[in-house]
């Protein structure tokens, strides 16, 4: 078995009572790309937001690399690899499109920041909007420049909060083919609601449900597993019915699956 | 050579010109402006570029001040070993209160550097029969001088601060066009995509604090020794106000918009007290034309109308 990049044992957070996530276990194989479904309020961003460090657990433990990180605070997580973009695009607006990327890359020390910035910028076909300011730039190319800021950083791990969110098909192809680059150097983790992009490209799939987990297990899997298509779909769905169902706004890419 | 520092060495020639053709008077007031422009470049480095709010800064400027004042009247230091005093001074205080304010943050980090620089003016009451307090004492004449150049002079006092103020000015530039300083001001944009970035908030902006607290220092420790007064009235509130009001008017987060903020401001008091006893009310009124109309001051409305460049 291929050696796990993070691992977390028991991860609890609670509000008030309210279990938002609830002794999750959970692994994630190095190289691979991962993504995470569930219904609205299923805990999926209070996931992964436990994991980068941005909130703190209620219980449990986190493992990254072989070394428990459970304490460290966030930004000393970033330090070491594990990089995170929001699922409400969270940019510089107010400076160049530049400096949002440089200030992801130069935090490595480089000696060659203003090169490896527009290489990065290239990646994603910003390079031609580096003086712009960041928040004039059309919706779908500040989620690109997210993107970017977090690629850029050469994380060991990834971690994507729905991250086609908003886009056009053409992007979200663009996006599947920079995804698939950057594996297996760096491991990927995605929340995603559009079932194109979960079943094309995720190596594993976990499903999030009421802060537990219903189910891990290969795409594959995960289309035939009975007690998701009753989570997601409201009962009595069978695998066929996935995008006759799936009409709700959240699931819009599904409405695009292949049978 | 760029635009933007074509124009920073343009005013410094401007300045240096300056000396030969102004009058007494001025030529003392332009002085006073070039110290107090570095005291407002040190609180623009905190407030302008890192967005941190101090209420407290009076209290930086005075450690500077009082270092060297009573390194020189006390313990008989020499002038340059005192004016590095006051500049390490500046910034250890910094960098004490930086430690602990920075556990807070908005009105709250107003709020606790106000009271800091408030225990440091009534730490120099209390001990009164050091500082002479509220009264103050005169740096002697005799101290105010390094080799043969004596600050109490009016061409070598021009010159002085000058220099001072070239020196600020030129690492300002050089901090707003450094990693240092992009850093800081993506801590002020966003500070949760900072800290996703890798970056610790804390650590950026107590170097930011620190930073600015040695400019501070420089300043009072000059102002000590050119014009060669220590008193406690350097410590009140006022003094931490006056830089938040030169670099709100010359523009936040712009190099020369301290410079400019502390003349304008300078004069305005000057002028309007000619007239009227009521002097504050004219200020007033400036500041609330300012807040209406160009609310990012002087050189920020520049750069939104089209002079981006401008650092």
């Amino acid at each position: 078995m291929a050696a796990m990049i993070l691992s977390a044992r028991g991860l609890s957070k609670h509000y008030d009572g309210i279990k938002a996530v609830e002794k999750v276990d959970f692994d994630l194989q190095a190289g691979q790309i991962h993504a995470l479904i569930g219904p609205n309020g299923a805990g999926k961003t209070t996931f992964v937001s436990l994991l980068s460090g941005r909130i703190t657990p209620s219980a449990g433990k986190i493992t990254f690399d072989g070394a428990d990180i459970t304490a460290l605070p966030a930004h000393t997580r970033v330090a070491l690899g594990i990089s995170y973009t929001f699922q409400i695009t969270s940019i510089y607006a107010n400076l160049p499109v530049f400096d949002n990327v440089a200030l992801a890359i130069q935090r490595k020390g480089t000696r060659h920041l203003h090169a490896e910035t527009m290489a990065a910028l290239d990646r994603v076909g910003l390079a031609d909007r580096a003086d712009q300011t960041a928040g004039t730039l059309a919706y779908g190319h500040q989620r690109l420049l997210e993107i970017a800021m977090g690629l850029s950083m050469t994380p060991k791990l990834l971690i994507l909060d729905e991250p086609t969110q908003g886009l056009a098909n053409a992007e979200i192809d663009a996006f599947n083919t920079l995804i698939r680059d950057v594996t297996p150097e760096t491991t990927v983790l995605l929340i995603e609601h559009n079932m194109d992009v979960v079943m094309g490209l995720a190596d594993r799939v976990t499903v999030l449900n009421f802060g537990e987990t219903l189910a891990t297990g290969t795409p594959a899997e995960i289309r035939a597993n009975a007690a998701v298509q009753t989570a997601y779909l409201g009962g009595e769905a069978d695998a066929g019915t996935l995008r006759d169902r799936c009409g709700l706004r959240k699931c819009a890419g599904a409405a695009r699956a292949k049978p | 050579m760029t635009r933007a520092l074509a124009l920073h060495l343009a005013v410094l020639a401007l300045l240096f010109a300056a000396q030969f053709i102004l009058p007494p008077y001025h030529h003392t007031n332009i002085a006073r402006i070039m110290v107090l422009a570095v005291f407002a470049m040190g609180y623009n480095i905190a407030f302008g570029y890192t967005g941190l709010l101090s209420l407290g800064h009076a209290l930086f400027f005075a450690a500077g001040l009082y270092a060297t004042g009573l390194g020189i009247e006390l313990w008989g230091l020499p002038t340059l070993a005192a004016l590095a005093l006051g500049l390490a001074a500046g910034g250890a205080i910094a960098a004490t209160t930086g430690m602990l304010a920075l556990r807070t943050g908005g009105v709250s980090f107003m709020i606790v550097t106000l009271m800091f620089a408030q225990a440091g003016y009534l730490t120099i009451l209390y001990f009164g029969t050091y500082t002479r307090g509220d009264e103050g004492f005169v740096i002697e004449r005799a101290a105010r001088s390094i080799a043969s150049l004596d600050f109490s002079s009016d061409t070598t006092r021009y010159f002085a601060a000058l220099v001072l103020f070239a020196v600020a000015l030129l690492a300002n530039l050089a901090l707003t066009r450094s990693r240092l300083g992009r850093s800081m001001i993506a801590m002020r944009e966003n500070e949760e995509r900072s800290r996703m970035l890798g970056y610790n908030p804390f650590k950026v902006k107590l170097i930011a604090l620190v930073i600015s607290g040695l400019y501070a220092g420089a300043a009072g420790a000059a102002y000590g020794v050119l014009f060669g007064y220590v008193g406690a009235s350097f410590a009140t509130i006022q003094y931490s106000i006056l830089p938040l009001l030169y670099v709100l008017l010359g523009g936040a987060g712009t190099t020369l918009g301290p410079f400019l903020g502390a003349f304008l401001m300078f004069y305005l008091i000057d002028i309007s007290s000619g007239y009227t006893t009521a002097h504050l009310f004219v200020v007033g009124a400036a500041l609330l034309v300012l807040v209406l109309f160009a609310p990012k001051g002087i050189l920020g409305a520049l750069r939104d109308r089209g002079a981006k460049w401008l650092p």
